[in-house]
């Protein structure tokens, strides 16, 4: 009997010792720290009779993230699997929507493959967790820039990929057609969102009292709205449009013409790298640009081959190593417009007019056209 | 060396199984000590890591969010924390109302298993089988959007006898509301649970004088109503008016609005612990031999006294453990709420963490709440099994 004791007591250990060793083991950036120590960069400036760039500092964390990806082989994004056009299981099993294929965007920039990247749906709940403790490498799903969430959750947003508003939907026969109409009624929100806290500011200096039904997720907020339980049912506008057209009966439902809040959608990284973030600010970017210079993932090899604008040269790494810099590979751009598209081929395959989910581009556009899409000089 | 000489010398303390018993208690303490600071420092420098640091703090700070079922004035100018205090006198709520009725309901249960009507034993015996052989989860969402939610929309609403309306968003009951003689009401009421508590003393006293068995619980029950009911008519103003719910607008109003949420909660909860109670229930009445119920019936007791004064005392003793655990799994299982939108602590607790960050600050509070509130609930059942264990001479 004590002989077993014994052997129990040390299994014990051994186990325990094993899952402290695995406790530590998610963190192998913080090792990658102390071993690094200051690594002093010098930089060979191409341009002839420059005088050499001074050395850079790196700061601790610099990189970890790129590392990381390319050793272990894939990109993983963190994105949402109920809301079509935004991030959603299609029919085939297969992620869709515009967060996606940024994703898909990103993994082309990396290792010029865009199917290196692994989709792990999250919460909204759980979606900030997941980045903090770098269970994912970067988070793109319909996420709200905020000051708060810039901050203190541990995250820097990138670039917006959608300008959004938050809007309401009702029941097409309620005959609501104000936010005033909602007095004494009741409005179904999804928890964990800016949403909820928006619906609590908006309705409160209106002075309009309402009750408020708050689910876990998208599909149980809109199956609680589906069967009646509230009167109306909050969201961004571009996930009312979007599931809208996964209700029993879209037609029966409009959506409010008041818009609640300024969203700007975008993805999220941890704080700490700086290089990772400069990375998916400027896939963002190239997207833009693609757009802006007119290159589609069809016309992309023809204009390589026949480019002669500077700017257009540069952007595809025909000329000058700005994909060097970033840590990438000098077509990171051409990658990501000859693999994914631009950012109108994304909208338009996404949420555009032959979509079930079509909303009208908007704050969405180029600012050549009105819009709020502004890519810096690629230089 | 003889013999003699060695059994006196002393054993060497490595060797003395005495103290290497207790090396090895202070060992292994040292040893679990060790690994949770090692968790703890790898926790700490990971939040270090991303610039996050551990405080209470935030609880300070406004909530700006909303919540639908209050049991004291809350809004959006609200701190966090009495977001919390929302949540928790909600589970609260769900517990106390779950537990009563699911023992109402698993007695009833227990004793129409072992009735010898062949119906009302089949049926029992069908129903523990199936709801006992269901997950709690996918229950209550059939409780929620299968049966609450499947009600009719406010214009059409059901209206029952006694004025109860049933629609999908809530079910709306006839409720009280004091008026300025309530708080003598509240005075009279409470003399009459004192002369209740009398009444029960003495018929117990009596009983145990004469060796006869008088009803005592029936008996200052009904002395506590009957006091209630005087005082009810003797004071000049009904001391509460009945609030009837009406439709009204978009939504109920008046008597007491019983959302679905809570509905599909408490009733979920109550009809599956009720399941498990009932076979608590059974086991213990099957636990006493059949012998007692014989001699019982031997010496002239009849059915309802053998069961309340022979068989229900001693099948106590079998009942209450596992009672107690049926108990802590409902409150425990009540955090399930979040999956049918029931604002109870768990959930209240998700939402802070989600507008906040704090993660690790709410996940242990949550945790300590739940611990606090089981620990709670078993004192008070071991201090009443403690009462009733057999006492043995």
């Amino acid at each position: 009997m004590r002989k077993i004791f014994v052997v129990l007591t040390l299994f014990t250990a051994f186990v325990l010792a094993l899952a402290a060793c695995g406790g530590a083991a998610p963190a192998p950036s913080g090792e990658t720290v102390t071993v690094k120590e200051t690594v002093v960069v010098t930089v060979e400036v191409p341009v002839a009779g420059s005088p050499a760039a001074p050395a850079v500092v790196a700061p601790a964390g610099y990189g970890v993230t790129l590392e990381t990806v390319k050793a272990r082989g894939n990109l993983i994004c963190g994105v949402n699997s109920q809301v079509p056009g935004f991030g959603y299981v299609d029919a085939d099993g297969n992620f869709a929507g515009i967060d996606v294929d940024y994703c898909r965007a990103l993994a082309a920039a990396i290792f010029g493959d865009a199917s290196k990247v692994e989709f792990r749906p999250v919460t909204a709940a759980e979606r900030f967790t997941a980045l903090q403790s770098g269970e994912i490498d970067i988070l793109s799903r319909n996420t709200t820039w905020s000051l708060v969430r810039d901050t203190e959750l541990g995250g820097n947003f990138v670039h917006t990929t959608f300008y959004d508003g938050q809007g309401m939907m009702v029941p097409a026969d309620s005959g609501l057609t104000t936010l005033e109409d909602l007095e004494g009624g009741t409005i179904c929100v999804q928890t964990g969102t800016t949403t909820e806290l928006n619906l609590s500011d908006v309705m409160a200096s209106l002075g309009v009292s309402y009750t408020p039904a708050v689910f876990e997720d998208a599909d149980a907020t809109f199956a609680a709205y589906a069967e009646g339980r509230c009167d109306a049912v909050t969201t961004d506008k571009s996930g009312l449009v979007s599931r809208r057209s996964v209700l029993p009966d879209p037609s029966a439902h409009v959506i409010m013409d008041v818009t609640m809040s300024k969203e700007p959608l975008g993805p999220m990284v941890r704080h700490g790298d700086d290089q990772w973030f400069d990375i998916a600010q400027w896939t963002v970017f190239a997207m833009f640009a693609g757009e802006e210079f007119d290159i589609t993932s069809a016309n992309v090899d023809d204009v390589k081959a026949n480019a002669t604008a500077p700017e257009v040269r540069r952007l595809l790494g025909l000329e000058g190593d700005l994909g060097l810099k970033l840590g990438l590979t000098n077509d990171f751009a051409y990658n990501i417009i000859k693999l994914v598209g631009n950012y109108e081929e994304v909208y338009n395959r996404n949420l555009g007019p032959d979509t079930p989910t079509y909303i009208p581009r908007g704050l969405n556009s180029l600012y050549t056209e009105g819009g709020l899409l502004y890519a810096p000089p690629f230089r | 060396m003889s013999r003699d000489e060695q059994q006196k010398t002393t054993i060497p303390f490595w060797r003395d199984e005495r103290i290497l018993r207790f090396l090895g208690q202070i060992v292994f303490v040292l040893f679990v000590l060790f690994v949770g600071a090692l968790i703890y420092q790898n926790m700490k420098a990971g939040l270090a890591k991303q610039g996050i640091t551990l405080s209470y703090s935030f609880f300070n700070g406004v909530s700006g969010f909303d919540i639908a079922e209050t049991a004291f004035p809350y809004d959006r100018n609200s701190t966090y924390w009495q977001a919390f205090l929302v949540g928790l006198a909600n589970t609260l709520s769900v517990g106390v109302v779950g537990i009563v009725f699911a023992t109402i309901l698993g007695v009833i249960l227990g004793v129409a298993r072992l009735s010898t009507n062949f119906i009302i034993n089949r049926l029992a015996a069908f129903y523990l089988e199936l709801i006992r052989n269901l997950s709690l989860l996918v229950f209550l969402i059939f409780w929620y959007l299968g049966v609450f939610l499947k009600l009719p929309r406010v214009k059409e609403a059901i209206i029952w006898p006694g004025d109860i309306i049933l629609t999908n968003r809530g079910v709306g009951i006839p409720w009280g509301i004091p008026t300025a003689s309530f708080p003598t009401f509240r005075l009279i009421l409470i003399f009459g649970l004192i002369l209740a508590v009398i009444v029960f003393f003495a018929l117990r006293a009596y009983g145990q004088r004469t060796g006869r068995a008088p009803l005592t619980l029936l008996w200052s029950i009904l002395t506590f109503i009957l006091v209630g009911l005087l005082g009810w008519i003797i004071l000049p103003e009904k001391p509460l008016t009945l609030d009837l719910p009406l439709v009204k607008g978009l939504n109920l109003s008046g008597g007491k609005i019983l959302s679905p949420e809570f509905m599909a909660l408490t009733s979920g909860l109550v009809l599956y612990t009720a399941a498990f109670i009932g076979e608590v229930v059974r086991a213990g009445i099957q636990s006493v031999s059949k012998g007692q119920v014989e001699a019982s019936r031997a010496l002239g007791l009849n059915a309802f006294q053998t069961l309340r004064l022979v068989v229900f005392p001693q099948a106590l003793r079998v009942i209450i453990p596992p009672l107690t655990s049926q108990y802590l799994n409902l409150v425990k299982n009540s955090s399930l709420a979040i999956a049918v939108g029931y604002p109870d602590v768990f959930y209240v607790s998700n939402t802070i963490q989600n507008q906040t960050g704090r993660a690790v600050e709410m996940i242990s509070l949550v945790m300590v709440t739940y611990l606090a509130i089981s620990l709670f609930t078993s004192l008070l059942m071991n201090w009443y099994n403690q009462r009733i264990k057999l006492v043995e001479r």
